[in-house]
């Protein structure tokens, strides 16, 4: 591609790069005729190459698992309804329903915890497989002794809402999940959190706290970590999630409670 | 109003008009995942038989949601005109096809016929049709519309600039307001969609716009795309506010949990036409619907996702908009699953629209778990040019960096005027020519070292 910059640049392919630092849009990206120079548009291309890949990439909860080593809790693997990306991606419902043999695997290990973090696919494996290990051990090291912590799941063609239920058959106050978000154009890899205390099937999003946009060239791990940590505490200490729980983890004087 | 009796074709029976639609409908995702589907390709034909059999009157005495229950079905059967209706009164849903695609349908005959149509008819009729029965038709139905310039007339294409900033930065808004205008884009709206629904934030954004638009003497409007009561609560600031935008939808269940009236509705509305900002018209509102988004709310009625969207254009006509924007693939394959279904929506959703005399225009666009690509929207695109779409999106490269979607971008409108030689809005392209963006053949072929380019140019750095 370089030989085709480096010649004479056609008219049109002029581009306002003092304005790019404003913005990440496609500001500036020239013209031939009426159409895109041949980079823009294979770049435009490579961008929703990736996001499609993240949608489609199969889940390996064993990627997650190695990533997972040193933590001291049993880890689940768990499916939703779902049974394959085609009928996940048509179906929302079956994506928030747990299949029988999950239900048998999370019935064995039901208790009375404090809180159950779900690793979850979502719409991005890719979210998942690079980035929910590493902010689940940062979230833990946030979190005093106090925590009852059950075990982890790692959910497969899952919704936010599986969530919900999972939670409910392990017996858990709480439950935070990490989920592939939505890939958007430059954004394949971005992972989601959303909290809700009282997890049962019903909930709706009115009842969860979400923490958006995780990633490194978004909001870091370790800032998400952080403000995951500080909402759990306020979650735990006010019995709620959802609206009423306000994220005031940006002012310094609270985030040490 | 009474159901009146069951429909058959050979084996298959329906009970009612509500369930004759649905089966009706062309396939796709959101009328399966909501259970209203044809169970087979068969019953899905035989539908379309029955349906073609339904005299249009039937659509008069059965209402698909009860009207004691529901504001949108009391608006659609209180404001029918009955005199414009006469000219189709005798016909069938088939009959009309037939009508609609002869030459004594004539634009006139179209416009005159419109206010005497309800929703039901013209979604009924659109599952009788094939793609290009819908191009045809919807060619012939001209819904002209101004504010400060005039959308719609034959022969013009605008352009929503959608110039969005994940944070609302000015700076960043207004980098891509300035690449939107020199590849020719901004006639329809300059409209953002803020990143807060703050009234703070959007009478920044509005002066924003206001002072680019003024000092350059732009003849175009401005949109703030903030709920309803915001903008109410901002005029009342005296915020230079040109149109008043809202999502709407074709159930009053929908609209309420879009937090919307009918009552607020009309409010913003003479809020709006009372500042008087229009120089040639005073269209003053600016719609957005799409389908799936009344079953997403859990308040489609039972009514298939095609049709119930077609009712959010009867709410749309009571407020004489600048502007309607179907965002046809904004919501994603469990409505709409892949390229076949987003171009069949989106002609359906433009024929519909025009037929019942609203200002259509479209946002061809997708999302990354839709089967979808770039290739799917040139076709949409082109299409909907061919139909005489009133406008389109432009956004910088088609990546909306906010919304995290795939829309059109401003070399994609450039395309379409050229291929279809369509110009922009008259008074805009004037305007145009004057900043030496078009060239004397009408083609978008900016001086970026003339003078106007360098006004444009300062004024975008200095924000």
């Amino acid at each position: 591609m370089s030989n085709l910059t480096n010649k004479k640049i056609p008219s049109g392919l002029d581009p306002w790069n003092t304005l790019r630092a404003h913005t990440d849009a496609r500001i500036g990206l020239g013209r031939v005729g009426d159409g895109l120079p041949t980079e823009r548009l294979l770049e435009f291309q490579m961008a929703h190459a990736r996001a499609r890949d993240s949608v489609h990439m199969a889940f390996e909860p064993g990627t997650v698992r190695a990533g997972l080593d040193g933590v001291d809790q049993p880890i689940l693997d768990v499916h939703s309804a779902a049974s394959d990306r085609p009928t996940y991606l048509q179906r929302p419902d079956l994506g928030r329903l747990l299949d029988a043999d999950s239900v048998t695997t999370l019935g064995k290990h039901a208790g009375c915890y404090d809180v159950a973090f779900i690793l979850a696919d979502g719409l991005s494996a890719r979210a998942t497989h690079d980035h929910a290990a590493k902010t689940l051990k940062l979230i833990l090291d946030h979190l005093g002794e106090s925590w009852s912590v059950a075990p982890i799941t790692l959910a497969t063609q899952s919704r936010v809402g599986l969530g919900d239920e999972i939670g409910a058959e392990l017996g858990a106050k709480l439950t935070v999940m990490l989920i592939g978000e939505r890939p958007g154009l430059s954004s394949a890899d971005s992972l989601g959190c959303y909290l809700t205390w009282g997890p049962k099937r019903g909930r709706s999003n009115a009842d969860r706290n979400c923490v958006s946009n995780i990633r490194p060239a978004g909001l870091t791990p370790e800032k998400a970590a952080k403000k995951i940590a500080y909402l759990m505490i306020e979650s735990r200490k006010m019995g709620l999630s959802g609206v009423a729980l306000k994220d005031n983890s940006s002012n310094p004087e609270l985030i040490e409670g | 109003m009474q159901n009146g009796a069951p429909f058959s074709f050979e084996r298959f029976t329906f009970p009612d008009l509500k369930t004759l639609l649905a089966k009706a409908s062309p396939l796709r995702a959101g009328d399966l995942l909501a259970g209203l589907a044809a169970s087979s390709d068969e019953e899905r034909v035989a539908a379309r038989f029955a349906l073609a059999e339904v005299p249009l009157k039937r659509f008069l005495s059965e209402a698909l949601v009860p009207y004691e229950d529901d504001d949108v079905t009391r608006m659609i059967i209180d404001d029918h005109d009955a005199d414009a209706f006469e000219p189709v009164s005798s016909m069938t849903v088939g009959d009309f096809r037939n009508w609609l695609l002869t030459d004594d349908a004539t634009p006139e005959a179209l416009k005159h016929l419109a206010p005497g149509l309800t929703p039901e008819m013209v979604a009924a009729v659109s599952k009788l049709m094939r793609n290009q029965d819908l191009i045809a038709v919807a060619k012939k139905c001209h819904v002209v519309t101004a504010f400060r310039n005039t959308i719609g007339l034959p022969g013009h294409l605008a352009v929503r600039l959608q110039p969005n900033h994940p944070t609302d930065d000015p700076a960043g808004v207004a980098a891509s307001i300035l690449d939107g205008l020199m590849h020719g884009s901004g006639d329809a709206v300059i409209g953002i969609n803020p990143a807060t629904d703050s009234p703070e934030a959007m009478i920044e954004l509005l002066k924003l716009i206001d002072e680019v638009r003024e000092r350059i003497d732009i003849p175009t409007q401005s949109c703030v795309l903030a709920h309803v009561t915001t903008a109410i609560d901002v005029m009342a600031r005296d915020a230079p506010v040109d149109l008043v935008f809202q999502s709407i939808a074709g159930t009053q269940k929908a609209n309420e949990s879009f937090g919307i009236t009918q009552a607020m509705l009309a409010e913003a509305e003479d809020a709006a036409k009372g500042l008087k900002r229009g120089t040639v018209g005073n269209n003053v509102m600016y719609f957005e619907t799409g389908q799936g988004a009344a079953l997403s709310a859990d308040a489609h009625e039972g009514i298939d996702q095609q049709t119930v969207e077609t009712r959010a254009y009867a709410v749309a006509r009571k407020y004489s908009p600048l502007l309607v924007n179907t965002v046809v693939g904004f919501i994603g394959p469990e409505y709409l699953f892949d390229g076949k279904q987003i171009t069949r929506a989106g002609l359906e959703d433009h024929f519909c629209g025009k037929l019942l005399g609203v200002p259509m225009g479209c946002d061809v666009c997708y999302t990354n778990h839709a089967e979808a690509d770039q290739d799917d929207m040139d076709n949409l695109l082109t299409l909907l040019g061919v139909a005489r779409c009133n406008f389109v999106i432009g956004v910088p490269g088609a990546d909306d960096i906010m919304l995290n979607y795939q829309s059109t971008s401003f070399h994609d409108a450039m395309y379409l005027r050229s291929v279809l030689g369509l110009q922009p809005a008259p008074e805009f392209a004037a305007w145009l020519r004057k900043m030496e963006i078009l060239d004397q053949n009408g083609r978008t072929r900016p001086q970026l070292d003339g003078q106007a380019a360098q006004n444009l140019l300062a004024w975008s750095g200095a924000a």
